[in-house]
């Protein structure tokens, strides 16, 4: 049986300085999220500044499993809610906590925007006068630079990982009827020469391999970063790096929700049980074809000679989860409640993309973008060239909310303010990503460093005790409540946890 | 069918016509309201898009990102 996707969504975010010198992007990261850790420090009593990098550096905060890639001495700090929010390279970024219910990344994502227009307001407050800080959840400047927001979800280990490919792929190029953010214009030149005004994703663009390792340069439309920040020989976390950042809810839950039901049927050999390979003969060329096809119907070829389109192959794909789940279940998205919304809401958007796309402008980011550009040139008579389409297509995706297009469209949310307001402090209950989040509510103090798979404790005497957290359904609500309601100090928690 | 889409493809060389005449017929399905909404919508978005548009475009860079 397929097992929980515990979930999670990175963020790159895009950032400059307006107002001021020329905007040094590493320089403005930090100072983006240094301004919101010493703000919220006042409250919590968390020194991170002075703390966390220093003991980044003598390796308690990095474990073998860390990514690569992490420069320890930026900012890196780990919230109340569970989530790591720190410079990666010139972007400050923002990791969910662990989820185990496709609502709950989500929320925690939006939890994310809400930390980052916070992070605005105390760093503007600190700049010169006439200079603001501007933070963009897109995946693009325009210019031929890509930052992502990466998926992951962690699967079976057993799964031979060329199952997972050849499961996964079709729907990466063809989820991107719903799941694009929209973007003027086209970063790289189409192979056929064509001219392409508006195209459905941010990311398209930028993929010139199928598998692969690389994150930054040649990316794979599969990327096969092992690590899975648990334990290695049961899981394996696929880190997917195709995707759009979402502003839309809808979007983000139907991206996350139609994947973690394909990577649960391919973790139960469903496509093979069925008989259904939807291999396509160029899947990068799929990619970007499908993302410049606004009238949804140009058709993908696939290994066995068929040609099918995007929405086609979506419905398809519909089809066999529906099978899956009579026969299955959706447990491992989050219940049955959860799996049924995503099926139910996968429908009705297929179903609405079919007979008029225009119609999801309350639900999708890119139809939202299209109806809103295409409203703004015939009032102004615009070429899709004009500068201000492009500064439209960028501030759509501000986090500040008097600044956001997306926040003035009065698109369908799943989870009111409140509810992203107390993801920003809560952890979610049903992850490791519980235990995390209360014991730095509680003991930030005493809190050395914490990471995906552990916490170390600084008790005042060595050696430090490090909490090692590799199975990420433990250290749940269900499972520590009463641990943390019993213990008055990280001496007795430790002590309890020896015993 | 695999034939006959093959020979679809290469007459969609600009998919964004088609998309384009999407939006009356949404139009015309909810008349005079959207447009109104629209409208609104479009007069709020020139108070708030950025002063200088053309400017923040062209500073607007982003390396090192994956």
């Amino acid at each position: 049986m397929a097992i929980t996707k515990v979930l999670g969504m990175e963020t790159e975010y895009g950032i400059v300085i307006r107002g001021g010198a020329e905007s040094n992007p590493v320089a403005a990261s930090s100072a983006l999220i240094n301004a919101y850790v010493s703000e919220r420090s006042r409250r919590v009593g968390w020194d991170f500044e002075d703390e966390t990098p220093g003991r980044d550096a003598r390796g308690f905060g990095r474990e073998a499993s860390m990514p690569p890639e992490v420069e320890t001495h930026l900012v890196n700090t780990v919230l109340t809610n569970g989530a790591r929010y720190y410079v990666d390279h010139a972007h400050p970024e923002y990791s969910t906590p662990e989820c185990a219910n496709v609502y709950d990344v989500v929320l925690y994502d939006r939890a994310g925007e809400m930390i980052l227009a916070d992070s605005v307001r105390f760093a503007t407050a600190l700049l010169g006068p006439g200079q603001s800080v501007v933070v963009l959840k897109n995946n693009s400047d325009g210019k031929g630079n890509s930052y992502g927001n990466h998926e992951n979800y962690l699967l079976d280990r057993s799964v031979p990982f060329s199952r997972v490919i050849t499961g996964v792929i079709p729907h990466f190029v063809t989820r991107q009827i719903f799941t694009g953010s929209g973007k003027v214009g086209c970063e790289v030149p189409p192979p056929d020469g064509r001219h392409v005004d508006f195209q459905l994703t941010q990311r398209a663009d930028f993929f010139e391999e199928v598998v692969g390792l690389e994150t930054t340069l040649k990316r794979p439309i599969i990327n096969t970063r092992d690590e899975p920040h648990s334990d290695s020989h049961k899981y394996r976390r696929l880190h997917v790096i195709v995707g759009d950042a979402n502003m839309s809810e809808v979007a983000s839950f139907l991206k996350v929700g139609s994947t973690a039901v394909i990577l649960s049927m391919v973790e139960d050999d469903w496509f093979t049980r069925a008989g259904k390979d939807f291999s396509l003969r160029s899947p990068v060329a799929a990619l970007r074809e499908v993302s410049y096809d606004l009238s949804l119907t140009a058709p993908l070829e696939l290994q066995d000679g068929r040609t099918m389109t995007a929405l086609e192959m979506q419905w398809e794909h519909l089809a066999l989860a529906k099978k899956y789940s009579e026969s299955c279940g959706l447990d491992s998205v989050g219940g049955e409640t959860v799996g049924r919304d995503i099926l139910n809401r996968w429908e009705d958007v297929l179903s609405a993309l079919e007979a008029d796309p225009m119609s999801l402008s309350g639900q999708l980011d890119w139809v939202a973008k299209l109806r809103l550009f295409e409203g703004y040139r015939d009032r102004h008579g615009l070429s899709w060239s004009d500068h201000r389409l492009r500064a439209m297509d960028l501030q759509y995706h501000d986090v500040a909310p008097g600044r956001s297009l997306f926040a003035r469209l009065g698109m369908e949310t799943l989870f009111s303010p409140e509810e992203v307001r107390r993801a920003v402090d809560e952890p979610p209950e049903t992850t490791r990503a519980y235990f995390r989040g209360k014991c730095l509510q509680r003991w930030a103090p005493a809190i050395a460093a914490a990471n995906w798979d552990s916490i170390v404790f600084d008790l005042g005497r060595e050696p430090l005790c490090r909490v090692p957290m590799l199975e990420p359904l433990r250290g749940t609500r269900a499972h520590v409540e009463g641990l943390l309601a019993r213990v008055t100090s990280p001496a007795e928690l430790i002590e309890a946890l020896s015993s | 069918m695999a034939e006959r889409e093959q020979i679809k493809r290469s007459t969609t060389s600009r998919s964004d016509d088609a998309a384009v005449e999407e939006v009356p017929s949404t139009k015309t399905k909810k008349g005079d309201e959207l447009k109104a909404e629209l409208d609104d919508l479009l007069d709020e978005i020139d108070e708030v898009l950025e002063e200088n548009a053309e400017e923040f475009v062209r500073s607007y860079v982003q390396k090192g990102g994956q």
